[in-house]
């Protein structure tokens, strides 16, 4: 997926180390898509899909940076969130955006469940980190 | 010879027969819309028009997307809007653009100089003349969209059928951005009524695929998570055998096969609840 | 963070109303100080309103369910009340159902559903 944040001028970037950044980048999240004016629905699915994202990072990628930035493109609107970290990444890929429940803190709905609340979902993971970027169409 | 004395020609050429070129314009765009558009509104946009030209042209500019020609632009795209909304073709939008070139074409075909200046000037129209066709488009675009939305909201009325139950009757097909209004008013009325029971007729949906059932499905979860009942009913023969047809999980959704039913049994639940209130047991 | 949902106590019925955005930290306080409650207090019923909360994510939906599970075994009913349509749509597309939990609309609806639980008639 495109980098939509580097093309964009009004970019936010929130770091996420504590599970209190997270609450913050939600916040985050959620001003901008009511700026984009996402439906409730829509705004609620998004930051959902952020706030998932945002632990996965900070569980398994010992935090990173966030950075979410408004889309336009054709005509439609919508808002872009990119989660970045560090970690060691994801082993296999295709487990990890398999649906289930894990015992205890696993991988669980976080992945799957945050593809499923949006319109455009694409990972990349390696050895250095692992990264993520989301599109949430309004209506 | 370079842009710059070609516009200082037509500069020059616009700026001294103004009146006479703008009373052509008019009589040309007039006679092409027939009546339809008053001489005196007319005469005004293309009296605005023209002094947009005339000032993007003194700022030595030919170039239809330059910063010069802001203004003309965002007065053709008004002027394509408010002619969408009156009925006019596109076609009649950009010829009243293009009527511009006839206007100037005796005036300007003298010498090569002029020539050049003049095929340089139709070049510009004819960007222009595009962008009415496509602001008209984008308007078109804008008017279909909002009348779709419309018939949405007016496709999936939610009513208050007793104290505490409310009910919506889907009639046609059902797509996803339809179920979504759907959902989001109907489990939004639960809360505005304080209702506990809601139900989804869908006697008037010809066919349930996979995926309707789905939304469906997903409508009743969400119900229940609040707090509510929601019951499906009116679900005829054809349907039913469809479902198990295709193999379609319904196990967890409550239905009923009419709606009078469905009511029947909302109201006993809703009874119960009332008769455990006066008998002061609660 | 030292921030904590208060758990409020009425009657037989303890009260948890969370009122802000709750970070990782102060769900697992919650779930751990609701079960002391719980025993401390012999209570029989808890009601969990979530009306205030405009997400509720994978995290936050494990410990309402864990919760009514844990307070089960502990002889108290959990009641989560007042979860928004929107929440309660996302919820669903996430794939979280929550069916070992019981739900009431509003607050006064959820304590009336403890009262026919208590006796019997639900």
């Amino acid at each position: 997926m495109k980098d939509y944040a580097a093309a964009s001028t009004s970019t936010e970037t929130v770091p996420v180390a504590t599970s209190g950044d997270v609450v913050s980048m939600r916040q985050t999240v959620r001003t901008l898509a009511q700026r984009c004016g996402l439906s409730l629905v829509h705004q609620t699915k998004l930051v959902t899909a952020a706030s998932e994202l945002g632990r996965n990072m900070l569980v398994y990628g010992g935090g990173g940076v966030v950075r979410a930035a408004p889309v336009v493109d054709a005509g439609r609107s919508g808002v872009f969130v990119e989660f970045r970290d560090k970690g060691p990444g994801i082993a296999d890929l295709e487990l990890a955006l398999t649906d289930g429940w894990t015992s205890g803190n696993g991988m669980g709905l976080g992945l799957s469940g945050a593809k499923r609340l949006v319109d455009e979902f694409d990972i990349e993971s390696g050895p250095s980190g692992t990264t993520v970027r989301i599109v949430k169409w309004g209506r | 010879m370079n842009t710059e004395s070609n516009t200082r020609l037509l500069v020059d050429t616009l700026t001294a027969r103004r009146d006479d070129f703008l009373a052509q314009w008019a009589r040309t765009v007039g006679e092409d819309l027939r009546g339809r558009l008053s001489m005196a509104e007319l005469g005004r946009e293309l009296g605005e028009l023209y002094e947009a030209l005339l000032r993007a042209l003194s700022a030595g500019s030919l170039d239809s997307h330059g910063e010069e020609f802001g203004e003309t632009r965002s007065l053709l795209i008004e002027l394509s809007r408010n002619r969408a909304r009156q009925g006019f073709t596109p076609t009649d939008t950009a010829r009243s653009v293009f009527a511009l070139k006839e206007v100037l074409e005796p005036s300007l075909t003298g010498d090569a100089d002029s020539v050049r200046a003049y095929l340089q000037f139709s070049r510009l129209l004819d960007d222009l003349g595009l962008l009415t066709s496509e602001a008209y488009l984008r308007t078109r675009e804008e008017i279909i969209s909002s009348q779709a939305e419309q018939l949405l909201e007016l496709s999936t009325p939610v009513v208050k059928l007793w104290d505490g139950v409310v009910g919506v009757p889907l009639v046609g097909t059902l797509d996803s951005a339809r179920t979504q209004v759907v959902m989001e008013k109907l489990l939004q009325t639960l809360v505005d009524t304080d209702s506990t029971h809601a139900i989804i007729d869908i006697t008037g949906v010809p066919t349930v695929d996979t995926q309707v059932a789905q939304h469906l499905l997903k409508t009743v979860v969400a119900a229940r998570m609040m707090g509510a009942r929601c019951t499906i009913s009116g679900i005829r023969p054809q349907i039913a055998q469809t479902i198990v047809a295709l193999g379609i999980e319904f196990g967890d959704i409550p239905t009923n096969a009419s709606l009078s039913d469905a009511l029947r049994q909302a109201l006993k639940e809703v009874a119960l609840d009332a008769e455990d209130d006066v008998r002061g047991l609660l | 963070m030292t921030d904590r949902v208060p758990v409020l106590k009425i009657g037989e019925v303890l009260l948890v109303s969370i009122q802000t955005d709750l970070d990782d930290q102060m769900v697992l306080d919650l779930q751990e100080d609701l079960s002391h409650r719980i025993v401390a207090t012999g209570a029989k019923g808890v009601v969990i309103d979530i009306s205030a909360l405009e997400i509720v994510d994978s995290f936050v939906g494990r410990m309402l369910a864990n919760n009514a599970a844990v307070s089960r075994i502990l002889g108290a009913e959990t009641i989560v009340v007042g979860m928004r349509p929107a929440v309660a749509m996302t919820l669903v597309e996430l794939g979280l159902s929550m069916s070992g939990v019981r739900t009431a609309l509003n607050l006064e609806r959820g304590l009336k559903l403890l009262r026919r639980i208590a006796a019997g008639r639900a």
